[in-house]
């Protein structure tokens, strides 16, 4: 997993509510054996007009040409402004591999579906619940201002827009400290590795048949 | 302390415990199969990581694999990408057993691990599988996991873990004629429910547990998830320790008796106390069938499709009524005049030789009714089904109009090519009855072999006591 500290990121305003994961990523997906990979096929029933498939090269898709991530001014885009419960629906770990495989590393709601909140620490991605006033502000700044990026730094939890406006946001301290280090669940229990070892001899001493090959 | 089975295999694997109670919990045994384990892998690779300990892994594609025309190959591209990617990661991270596709001994992975004597009393054992629940059956703490947990077990051979409470479900008695394991699991979830063991670790004892086969165990066992427990444990026994004397990847020599030795200590303390206890009759149990769409929707076969006008309860009643209409049946019909098209002896809960030796018992000298459109028998493993010739069951069920076929999941879940067309219904040794498990609009009833046998023989459900 990618560390996060601070970033000073483009910002795109995805204006809807309730974006569910089959949106985020639609279900045919799913059949797909990898994990890298999904960022192409990102909001597909938005982003493009026809169906699309596992393994379909993008380039030449029809685009909608309306849906925001296909405007040339939000390309590049960092941070994600969304509304209210985004990622609701299914718990696949697909939608956050999809959004950071695009290359969203934040994402800023007055909201967020449970699972899909915690999905998103586990996969690198920062999301930040802000009220829903601070929230409206950014959307307007954003849709009013080309270039819009916001200054999301991570060890002192703010987020400061071009002008200046800075406001504060929380995160566990558990949370926090995986992704200042880039330390997904993996990570963190190989910092017990030592243990893990020593237990592994010893079990090993008392019963060696579980260790036959 | 007295100490439960339960409490016996966990605390003898805690590598470290934090302070709100979660463990990182040592995993001996990995099993995997082809649907879950592309992502982990590709995350290990992803991440640079190495698999801690390859030679914990027994892995085998079952899923999507077809069970006849094996010249063919596999047909469907995505079923075969996902067999092809298995072979590929086990070529690039190792394991103790691999049986690719169409190797004599592949099968189900519930099925060939214990066969192989790949899984032992007291180990932990997980797959990402929510049937891993399969091997309690031999004394062995066994959980299904999430794609991530798969990938964290293959990097840190740990899984993080919270201890569920203990339940314990005695079944005293002698179980009638004609009355299976599989029998005993469904009355099981029919009497707690499908959430009954939520949050549980379920342990069965009882005389009529300890009189069952390993097979019939894995069975009770293989069922525990559908009553919602995490997972179901069964002490090890005589029954256990000749069962596994001999297998292929069972302790030898002096290991051997080391490990028998240790074997007969994990078992619930006599005076251990549990958070939940369960008592059934054996001499009660009948014969079971599934009328609806989830296990705990379960009868005797002698009984009747419920009437959702005799039900109070106005969610219950809307559910009685949601799952008659699915499943085309009306209130109060008798069990045995449900007609069925197609019969399904198979999957990680009845593919064992004991289950196909009960079908051919009841098939022997028959034929299969004219309103069944397919009979299929598809045996758990390579090792069943060569057992299954030697025996001459192949032949008991062919003459009677069976289809007997390679091993594999097949008609369980319909990933590969076995499954039910909509409106098509189907009596089943499998575990799961819901909509569309065997196929979209399908309509699946759980029952034994021997009932499942009987019913192909007679065209609609029949009471195998009386069959
Ligand atoms: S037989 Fe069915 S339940 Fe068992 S592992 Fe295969 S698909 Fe899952």
């Amino acid at each position: 997993m990618k560390a996060f500290t601070q970033i000073n990121g483009l910002a795109c305003p995805l204006d809807r509510a309730n974006v569910d994961t089959d949106a985020i990523i639609p279900k045919q997906f799913l059949k797909s054996i990898k994990r890298s990979g999904f960022g192409p096929y990102l909001f597909d029933e938005m982003r493009y007009t026809n169906y699309g498939e596992p393994g379909m090269d993008c380039t030449n898709r029809p685009k909608n040409p309306d849906f925001v991530l296909n405007q040339p001014r939000y390309q590049g885009a960092q941070v994600l402004l969304a509304r209210d419960n985004f990622g609701c629906g299914s718990s696949r770990e697909h939608a956050p591999w999809a959004i950071e495989d695009f290359g969203f590393r934040v994402m800023i709601a007055p909201s967020f579906a449970d699972i899909f909140f915690s999905n998103s620490y586990k996969n690198g991605v920062l999301p930040i619940v802000a009220s829903s006033e601070i929230v409206d502000r950014l959307f307007k700044e954003c849709e009013a201002t080309e270039g819009y990026k916001l200054n999301v730094d991570l060890e002192a939890q703010t987020v400061t827009t071009p002008s200046g406006f800075s406001f504060k946001f929380d995160i566990t301290e558990h949370r926090k400290h995986c992704m200042l280090n880039g330390l997904d669940e993996i990570g963190l229990t190989l910092v017990h590795a030592d243990e893990i070892k020593a237990f592994e001899a010893k079990h090993k001493a008392t019963q060696p048949w579980l260790f036959n090959a | 302390m007295a100490q439960t089975l339960y409490d016996k295999l966990w605390d003898s694997h805690v590598v470290r415990q934090e302070e709100d109670g979660t463990c990182l919990l040592y995993i001996d045994r990995h099993l995997m199969h082809e649907v879950t384990s592309p992502q982990a892998f590709e995350g290990l690779r992803l991440a640079n990581r190495k698999a801690w300990r390859s030679t914990s892994i027994v892995a085998v594609p079952d899923h999507n694999t077809p069970t006849n025309h094996w010249d063919r190959d596999i047909e469907d591209p995505v079923s075969k990408l996902q067999v092809d990617t298995l072979d590929a990661n086990i070529k690039e991270f190792g394991s103790l057993i691999y049986f690719p596709f169409k190797h004599k001994n592949q099968g189900i992975i519930h099925v060939i691990a214990p066969e192989n004597g790949a899984t032992l009393p007291g180990m932990t054992v997980v797959c990402g599988d929510s049937h891993t629940a399969t091997h309690g059956a031999f004394g062995a703490l066994a959980h299904g996991i999430g794609t991530s947990e798969v990938e964290h077990v293959l990097a840190t051979q740990t899984l993080i873990q919270k201890k569920s409470k203990a339940m314990l479900v005695k079944v005293e008695g002698q179980l009638g004629l004609g009355v299976t394991a599989k029998d005993v699991a469904l009355a099981i979830i029919g009497k707690i429910g499908t959430a009954g063991g939520t949050g549980y670790c379920i342990e069965f004892a009882g005389s009529a547990i300890k009189g069952l086969s390993m097979e019939g165990r894995m069975t009770v066992c293989n069922l525990a998830i559908e009553a919602g427990a995490r997972a179901g444990i069964i002490a090890a026994d005589e029954t256990t320790v000749a069962y596994l004397e001999g297998r292929l990847y069972a302790p030898k020599g002096a290991d051997w008796d080391n490990a028998v030795a240790y074997w007969k200590t994990l078992h619930s303390d006599a005076d251990a106390t549990f958070d939940a206890v369960v008592e059934m009759k054996a001499e009660e149990i009948e014969p079971q069938v599934t009328w609806g769409t989830s296990p705990e929707q379960v009868l005797a076969v002698g009984g009747r499709v419920p009437n959702p006008a005799n039900e109070a309860d106005p969610v219950k009643r809307a559910g009685i009524e949601r799952a008659l209409q699915y499943m085309g049946l009306q209130a109060d019909m008798p069990i045995t005049d449900i007609q069925i098209d197609k019969v399904f002896i198979g999957s990680c809960t009845n593919s064992r030789i004991e289950d196909l030796r009960a079908a051919a018992v009841v098939a022997k000298g028959k034929k299969v009714a004219g309103n069944i459109t397919l009979a299929i028998v598809v045996p758990g493993s390579g090792i069943v089904k060569r057992q299954a010739e030697e025996e001459g069951l192949d032949k008991i069920f062919t003459e009677a109009g069976f289809e007997w076929r390679e091993p594999g999941c097949s008609m369980c879940l319909a990933m590969n090519a076995d499954r039910l067309s909509a409106g098509e219904r189907c009596a089943s040794t499998s575990n799961r009855n819901f909509e569309g498990r065997q196929g979209p609009g399908g309509r699946t009833h759980l029952v034994s072999p021997a009932m499942a046998a009987a019913a192909a023989i007679a065209g609609h459900f029949v009471d195998i006591r009386q069959a």
